[in-house]
């Protein structure tokens, strides 16, 4: 039964398409017709809905068709690219013949047949996905959460909750031989909030999916958990206080402050800044570059997670990636072209925002495995410090390692308790230093629930982190209070 | 011509729209070509090139509203997009405020802005190639110090953009852009720095040349080797035009209408008043001639036209779209946005703070302990409450000179007291992107470290 649904997204991009494998054929060849060591062609088809409620009216709902076939051709460490939005030989073959430009050797390279092979994963088995729900139930999804949010507490005014979601086929094949495909279900629900209490305005955030089914929405986490939790960060935030500045020790809580891992590590451990040696983490494989009670991977293999995919947008089944193993940076994440330049293996992160992208080394779900303290203890063990347990976005310059990411809720530690909240701020390090400072690795590990969207070169691909508890002894918190 | 990207089709499929049940509908069809080249260490890296066409239909059923888009535009795939829209509007709620501007509002005639640009659609791939490698050039011979590049290229493009309604109105224009980018890796000591430099311009006459793009992305990147902390403290910072600019886009977050009818910004309630230092005032004009941020009319077919946000530190404008001027009982400021799919949004057209009389020197030098921001890391601005706190590099002032690198540090404060206090503003504004902004110096934030 699977090995058939997996089997489909060729077989969808063939008969819609009315295409072969011999046709599949004759367009790498013409691909490669001025020379190139390798090419591949990515298939997208990608429908997508959003629908969104707000001043407790659903203000508009939105339906986008995306299709097209990107072509690349690979000469050494030089790529040429072109895409189309016509699925159709002729266009294609016209791609193929503009992308074939960066070679200029002359074609001779001997082409293997296309063979569709089924894939080994079958992470997202999902029967009925978001997208072909009717707009009438996710509807009725979102108007519970808005009347959790504001029945959560009177104080809770502006609320918008949104459902997100899309089916994306995708089919890839190579020079090498390789056919496969795949269909990627995707959905995310959102809702933020904004507390007002006598013009003090507060605002609250909170939401999650993954490549899951309608079913997640109703039974795994509602979507009226996901509004008592923005409304209670808003309210939470009415009674923030100023948020020190300088040096102190950080407690992170469990799940999405895992965005410290994508940030301090996860982007200078890609493959691509590393060959070129413009990453801060350059040569430092099996060097420690954090404390040993640190063990970081990247895995897209987890069932029903974001940023887990059967294949990657290469074609290449994704994988677990040991990075940094007790301390020790053991390994970079890759796709073909960087795997290739630097003779290390494929790890399967080679991926796109679309057809319309080249592949790059991105993350998948990146976390911190769990350690053996208590958060109890943890928090117990610091005298004056912060703990944060939300976040919104972060930003890193791979070169000189600097990261920052940003606490939006956050509570001070006195003596070894949690007291007040604190106003936003930004938390701020330095890549191959910043975990060395990790002295306390707790035994709730936790993915985020499923929102993440990681930027890379002006590409957007959905992305899971995820951290136990843990301590920092030393870390920038850029509040106004000195 | 293509006859699906044109007026006529456009109307066609509004008109359409109307007959199987939609009381309004706009239709926006876009077109694009575009070519990039990145080069890395004297070799070109990646060639690409695309064309893209897409085509957006928007459709109300009295104030139910739904919108579709697709790249298809065969027959088949734009009747069942019509059909899609009207379905899914009827299970949508009526919004008395959502609908098409008053027809009287809309433009009637399209203004020449001068933003389509012949020598850059006539650019060889040979050519964009050269520049990229010229400004790389120019970057590595300027110091034996810059060692490696972290990427840098060309890229040049055109595009026809189409909006028709169901009021009679149908407009097109044709743009075109090119830029250049340098992105610079220096050492020293082990330690590696990047910066950047570049310009973006709607005619290639006017975009500096590579050598002088090059030259300052070098010049940028050098001058952050050796960064190191100081002391947590408050003190005067200057923000250099590439970062005021990040904080002038702050201030659009806060004006946009969106913001504002959500009571989810801290500019809430303030029109009229004054809510920044007298030194201070922004503007927003789509009508500036080959303005990067310029267009004849915006996303729902208004004439664009110059609005003052800020005068002299007294809030006199939001930015608005019909929807949300609606919403706040006021006129809309032709800044709707119009994506392929959703409601129009708000968009600045070129949106700039008002140059002072000082040069950036003038300013360093009239501080006397203090810092100039030259980068900034992280989301850490709240547009709701105006907290502002982000992890930032640049240069230490010590008695009005420029001392020493900084890096590693944060800077705090709030968005009311920072635009409050701007203490001087520059001379140097210069329109190298749409949102762009002269030097400003605000009197005190929080530095940690």
């Amino acid at each position: 039964m699977s090995a058939h649904i997996r089997m489909d997204a060729v077989r969808f991009f063939f008969d819609r398409y009315g295409l072969t494998a011999g046709d599949i054929d004759k367009l790498l060849a013409a691909a490669l017709a001025r020379g190139g060591d390798y090419a591949d062609l990515y298939f997208e088809y990608r429908v997508a809905n959003a629908v969104n409620i707000e001043e407790q009216i659903v203000k508009q709902a939105a339906k986008s068709i995306a299709q097209g076939v990107g072509v690349r051709v690979i000469i050494g460490d030089k790529t040429g690219y072109a895409y189309t939005d016509e699925i159709a030989f002729d266009a294609i073959r016209q791609a193929a013949e503009t992308a074939s430009h960066i070679a200029r050797t002359g074609g001779s390279k001997r082409l293997v047949g296309v063979d569709a092979t089924p894939n080994k994963l079958n992470l997202y088995p999902v029967e009925v996905p978001v997208s072909s729900i009717e707009l009438s139930k996710k509807i009725e999804l979102i108007k519970h959460a808005d009347k959790a949010a504001r029945g959560f507490d009177s104080r809770i005014r502006e609320v918008q909750s949104s459902i997100n979601d899309e089916i994306k086929y995708v089919m890839i094949a190579s020079s090498n031989g390789r056919l496969v495909g795949d269909s990627q279900p995707l959905a995310r629900f959102g809702i933020s909030c904004i507390a007002d209490d006598d013009g003090n305005r507060q605002v609250g955030r909170s939401g999650g999916g993954g490549r899951v089914g309608i079913d997640f929405f109703e039974s795994k986490m509602t979507p009226e958990y996901f509004a008592s939790e923005a409304a209670r960060q808003a309210i939470t935030q009415l009674e923030a206080v100023p948020a020190p500045a300088g040096k102190m020790e950080v407690v992170l809580g469990p799940g999405w402050p895992g965005i410290l891992l994508h940030e301090a590590v996860g982007h200078g451990l890609e493959s691509d800044f590393n060959r070129k040696q413009s990453s801060a983490f350059c040569g430092l494989i099996g060097q420690p570059v954090a404390s040993e009670l640190c063990t970081v991977v990247d895995d897209g293999t987890i069932p029903d997670r974001r940023g887990s995919l059967n294949i990657d947008d290469e074609g290449e089944p994704t994988s677990r990636t040991v990075l940094i193993e007790d301390g020790i940076l053991r390994a970079y994440m890759s796709d073909y072209l960087n795997a290739g330049l630097t003779k290390s293996a494929r790890t399967g992160n080679g991926r796109r925002q679309s057809y319309k992208h080249i592949p790059l080394p991105r993350m998948t779900n990146t976390f911190m495995l769990a350690g053996a303290d208590s958060k109890d203890d943890i928090i117990r063990s610091v005298k004056r410090g912060l703990y944060a347990v939300q976040f919104g976005g972060g930003q890193v310059d791979i070169t000189n390692g600097e990261f920052a990411f940003s606490a939006s809720e956050a509570y001070l530690i006195e003596d070894g308790k949690v007291t007040a909240p604190v106003k936003g701020a930004t938390l701020r390090g330095n890549g191959p230093e910043a975990l060395k400072h990790v002295t306390a690795v707790g035994n709730d590990l936790e993915l985020d629930p499923g929102v993440g969207i990681c930027g890379k070169e002006g590409q957007q691909v959905p992305v899971g982190v995820g951290i136990p508890t843990i301590k920092i002894s030393e870390m920038t918190v850029g509040g106004t209070q000195k | 011509m293509k006859p699906h990207l044109t007026k006529e089709f456009a109307s066609d499929v509004a008109n359409r729209a109307i007959k199987r049940g939609a009381s309004a509908a706009d239709v926006v069809i876009r077109e694009r070509t575009e070519f990039s080249v990145a080069v890395r260490v004297g070799e070109v890296e990646k060639l690409k090139q695309s064309t893209d066409q897409g085509l957006g239909l928007r459709v109300l059923i009295d104030g139910r509203q739904a919108s579709v888009s697709g790249s298809d535009f065969s027959a088949d795939a734009v009747t069942s997009l019509i059909e899609e829209a009207v379905e899914l509007a009827r299970l949508t709620s009526p919004d008395d405020t959502a609908d098409l501007p008053d027809s009287q509002e809309l433009a009637t005639t399209i203004p020449d802005l001068d933003l389509y640009d012949e020598a850059i659609v006539r650019l060889s791939t040979e050519e964009q190639i050269e520049m990229a490698l010229r400004a790389e050039r120019a970057a590595q011979e300027y110091s034996n110090q810059i060692i490696n590049f972290d990427g840098g290229g060309f890229e040049s493009g055109r595009g026809l953009a189409i909006l028709a309604n169901s009021l009679g109105f149908a407009g097109e224009y044709r743009a075109t852009s090119c830029s250049l980018i340098s992105v610079p890796v220096a050492a020293e000591d082990g330690k590696m720095q990047r910066d950047y430099w570049y310009d973006v311009r709607r005619k290639l006459s006017e975009m500096d040349s590579p050598e002088v793009i090059g030259v300052m992305a070098a010049k940028r990147t050098l001058r952050k080797l050796g960064g190191r902390s100081v002391a947590t403290q408050a003190v005067p910072v200057v923000f250099e035009p590439s970062m005021a600019r990040d904080l002038l886009g702050d201030i659009f977050n806060a004006a946009s209408g969106e913001s504002i009818f959500r009571k989810a910004s801290f500019l809430v309630g303030q029109l009229g008043e004054k809510i920044a230092n007298e030194r201070l005032t922004v503007i927003d004009d789509g009508t500036i001639r080959r303005g990067i941020g310029s267009r004849p009319f915006d996303g729902e077919g208004l004439p664009t036209r110059q609005t003052v946000v800020i005068r002299s530190g007294v809030l006199e404008s939001y930015l608005l779209n019909t929807y949300t001027a609606r919403k706040l009982g006021l006129n809309s400021t032709a800044n709707a946005g119009r994506g392929l799919i959703g409601a129009p949004g708000v968009e600045a057209g070129n949106l700039y703070i008002q140059p002072g009389p000082y040069s950036q020197d003038e300013i360093i030098k009239s501080v006397s302990k203090g810092i100039l921001i030259t980068e900034l890391l992280g989301f850490g601005v709240n547009i709701v409450t105006g907290d502002y706190s982000r992890s930032a590099s640049g240069v230490w002032i010590e008695n009005g000179e420029l001392s020493f690198p900084v890096q590693g540090v944060t800077i705090a404060g709030n968005l009311k007291e920072m635009l409050n206090s701007i203490e001087m503003v520059g001379n140097d504004l210069d329109f190298r992107g749409s949102v762009v902004s002269p030097t400003l110096l605000i009197g005190s934030m929080t530095i940690g470290a």
